[in-house]
């Protein structure tokens, strides 16, 4: 039917899978960075900072993360820029997790007794002292494994960058799929490359929360 | 910025609009009742059900919970005509959902059932109940309501990822935010448009399950 | 004719021996107090002639039956046994009500209409009437005990076998239960029961079967197991308890 041999497929989506993998690595560290940013004024003292991270988190959570794509793409596009579709595909990537994270961490710290806080209080910390020195370290520990669990969260989202434009495994394997029209071959092998990213991230998240538990257990 | 926004559009295009939300919400409520419905199936296959059943059934959960719904709806939509398998598109979307919250209601509902208490279980046998009738009357609905909050969250999470069936034609909210913008020619007020009507509709299926559980389960789940 | 006939039982956990050959049987109307030190397996016992564990050695029989390990043969067993546990184990999310229907119109296929007056009978029998509609996070201890005993009343056994149904209790709660307990007894209903409440087993019991080491290290009537007990184990352990 076609010149294409299964390698040649094969290879071709390989080859965009690196793009999935960046896009994946830059949102997950950007949403990283600006979650914690979030996390602080969550949890910090003005009542301002507060509500404007709630008011985020319900509406990067409330809403697809496609309308977000395309409201970033048609939205940056208002400014007169003419916006690459990797552009748009990292800032909405990089916006929506750092609104999930900053949830998941927040759960973290609130994990973190209530004694601790005020213990250290007693000893004269101030608050990003007792963030630093206190909260944080304790709520890492739980923090782990479900922020590893996120990351399967990433790697799936980067998906629905196709649909802007965003050459990565996904598109890779319509455009594929367009020359050999072999649908059932190319999406069957686009499912395997996601699955081989993302499975190894779920099982470490799954270990990592079982050690957590019986660490938890021993004390 | 000089650009001028307008959402006159609004008074032409509001019947594909609401046909959108109709299809939405009927992909959510046939995904929501008979994904959580494989979900129960499939956790008490790995919770009581049989190995070899249980080994199947991880496999399925793994496949599905690690890859994208996206992919999964191309596989269902233009890959399984290969195999015969020929469908339209809305039953595809329907299909593609039920078989995504299968999987993660699967999880989640293992975690419910496996927090029964023992006792649970022996008092049913005790009383001359089978092993699944012991799980239908005494530990299905107590497990429920454990993990009804992650299930709800679930159940939104699926219905906000149903924009992307818009990608196999099923006409759905974000098709007619598409097909809006792709005649009115603005495509950042049609997506905001649309985006807040996901954003109302995940308000209100958050509220709706609520209110369900307090239907389903009057008491406090045990221990 | 014995009732309950157990005959050589033995029962292991991977390399742990917890029964090690025990024999006794029951006659119809018998109340047998089973006591013993924690860990001599007293519920093991229990448990095993309920079908909830399987034994590895011997035999058990009630009322003529064999004790089959397959669903059928255990279901019909445990139409004929009943089983109150330590924690109660009602059902959270049914009233006491239809805690007591449930496993009549499941198992029984009894009507519902049928079943509802046979429970409002049973939780008659234990002084809950009232409390049909009340589920179990609303009752007290003692009271959800009784609605336990009233749920395994409805499925008319022959038997009923109790684990320490007053060990989870408030002090003051004890007594309401063991007072159904007797009633029970004085009604005719076989009876095995774990039990640390020695003045009860004095007073109420047939029989007591002192356990040690998964034995059956004395047994007899209550008055010449507690006046004149024969060996150093059931000395001590009375000592202990006293
Ligand atoms: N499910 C089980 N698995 C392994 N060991 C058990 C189990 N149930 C009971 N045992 C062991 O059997 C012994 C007797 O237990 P049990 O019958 O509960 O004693 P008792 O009721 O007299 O306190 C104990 O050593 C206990 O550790
Ligand atoms: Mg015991």
């Amino acid at each position: 039917m076609s010149d294409f041999t299964t390698w040649d497929i094969l290879r071709n989506l390989l080859l965009a899978a690196r793009w999935t993998v960046l896009l994946s690595l830059v949102s997950f560290i950007g949403g990283s960075l600006v979650g914690m940013a979030l996390l602080f004024a969550r949890i910090g003292k003005s009542r301002g900072g507060r509500g404007f991270v709630r008011a985020y988190v319900e509406i990067f959570q409330g809403t697809p993360l496609l309308m977000q794509l395309f409201l970033t793409f048609f939205g940056l596009g208002l400014f007169g820029i003419d916006v690459p579709a990797w552009l748009a595909a990292g800032l909405a990537l990089i916006l929506w997790s750092a609104a999930f994270l900053t949830e998941i961490w927040r759960g973290c710290v609130e994990s973190v007794a209530k004694g601790q806080w005020e213990a250290s209080s007693s000893l004269g910390m101030g608050y990003l002292q007792q963030m630093r020195w206190v909260i944080l370290p304790q709520a890492l520990r739980v923090a782990v494994p479900p922020t590893v669990g996120f990351s399967v969260q990433v790697v799936k989202g980067t998906a629905l960058t196709s649909i802007i434009g965003f050459v990565e495994l996904s598109k890779a394997g319509t455009m594929v799929t367009n020359a050999t029209f072999e649908p059932f071959t190319v999406y069957g092998f686009v499912a395997l490359i996601y699955f081989c990213l993302c499975w190894p991230l779920s099982k470490s998240s799954q270990i990592l929360e079982r050690k957590l538990n019986v660490a938890h257990r021993n004390h | 910025m000089n650009y001028a926004f307008d959402f006159g559009w609004l008074f032409d295009y509001w019947p594909v609009l609401v046909k959108g939300i109709l299809i939405t919400v009927e992909l959510t409520l046939v995904g929501g009742i008979l994904g959580v419905s494989l979900g129960i199936a499939c956790a008490w296959a790995r919770a009581l059900g049989p190995r070899w059943l249980g080994a199947i059934v991880a496999t399925y959960v793994e496949l599905i919970r690690n890859t994208p719904f996206l992919i999964q709806l191309f596989f269902i939509f233009f890959g399984l005509p290969a195999l015969g398998v020929r469908m339209g598109e809305l039953e595809a979307a329907n299909l593609a959902m039920v078989i995504n919250l299968g999987a993660y209601g699967c999880e989640i509902i293992r975690a419910g059932i496996q927090a029964t208490p023992r006792g649970q279980f022996e008092a049913g046998a005790s009383l001359g109940m089978s092993r699944i009738q012991t799980f239908w009357y005494v530990v299905l609905v107590p497990a429920l309501q454990r993990i009804w909050p992650a299930l709800s969250s679930q159940i939104v999470i699926v219905m906000l990822g149903s924009a992307a069936v818009s990608q196999i034609a099923a006409e759905d909210l974000t098709f007619a935010a598409n097909f809006i913008q792709s005649r009115s020619f603005r495509a950042f007020e049609s997506y905001f448009v649309a985006t807040l009507i996901y954003l109302a509709l995940a308000i209100g299926l958050r509220q709706l399950l609520r209110g369900l559980g307090w239907t389903i389960f009057p008491r406090r789940a045990a221990r | 004719m014995s009732l309950i006939e157990i005959t050589e039982v033995k029962k292991r956990f991977g390399d742990n021996e917890v029964l090690k050959g025990i024999n006794i049987d029951v006659a119809p109307g018998e109340v047998i107090a089973i006591i013993g030190k924690s860990g001599s397996g007293k519920s093991t016992l229990l448990r095993c002639i309920n079908g909830l564990e399987t034994i590895d050695e011997g035999s058990i029989s009630v009322a003529g039956a064999q004790l089959l390990p397959d669903e059928l043969h255990l279901k019909a067993l445990r139409l004929k046994v009943g089983m109150i546990f330590q924690g109660f184990n009602l059902f959270p999310h049914l009233t006491a009500g239809r805690n007591v229907m449930l496993s009549q119109t499941v198992v029984k296929k009894t009507p519902k209409a049928e079943a509802e007056v046979m429970a409002k009978k049973m939780l008659e029998r234990v002084g809950l009437a009232h409390k049909f509609d009340a589920y179990p996070d609303q009752l007290s201890g003692g009271q959800q005990q009784r609605v336990a005993i009233a749920r395994a009343l409805a499925m008319q056994p022959i038997a009923l076998l109790c684990d320490e149904i007053t060990s989870a209790l408030d002090p003051e709660l004890v007594n309401e239960v063991l007072s159904v307990v007797k009633e029970l007894a004085s009604e005719g209903m076989t009876l095995l029961m774990v039990t640390h409440e020695m003045r009860f087993a004095r007073d109420v019991c047939s029989r007591v079967v002192f356990m040690h080491q998964g034995r059956v290290h004395e047994i007899g009537p209550p008055e010449k197991v507690f006046a004149n007990p024969a060996t150093p184990e059931l000395k001590q352990f009375l000592g202990v308890i006293h």
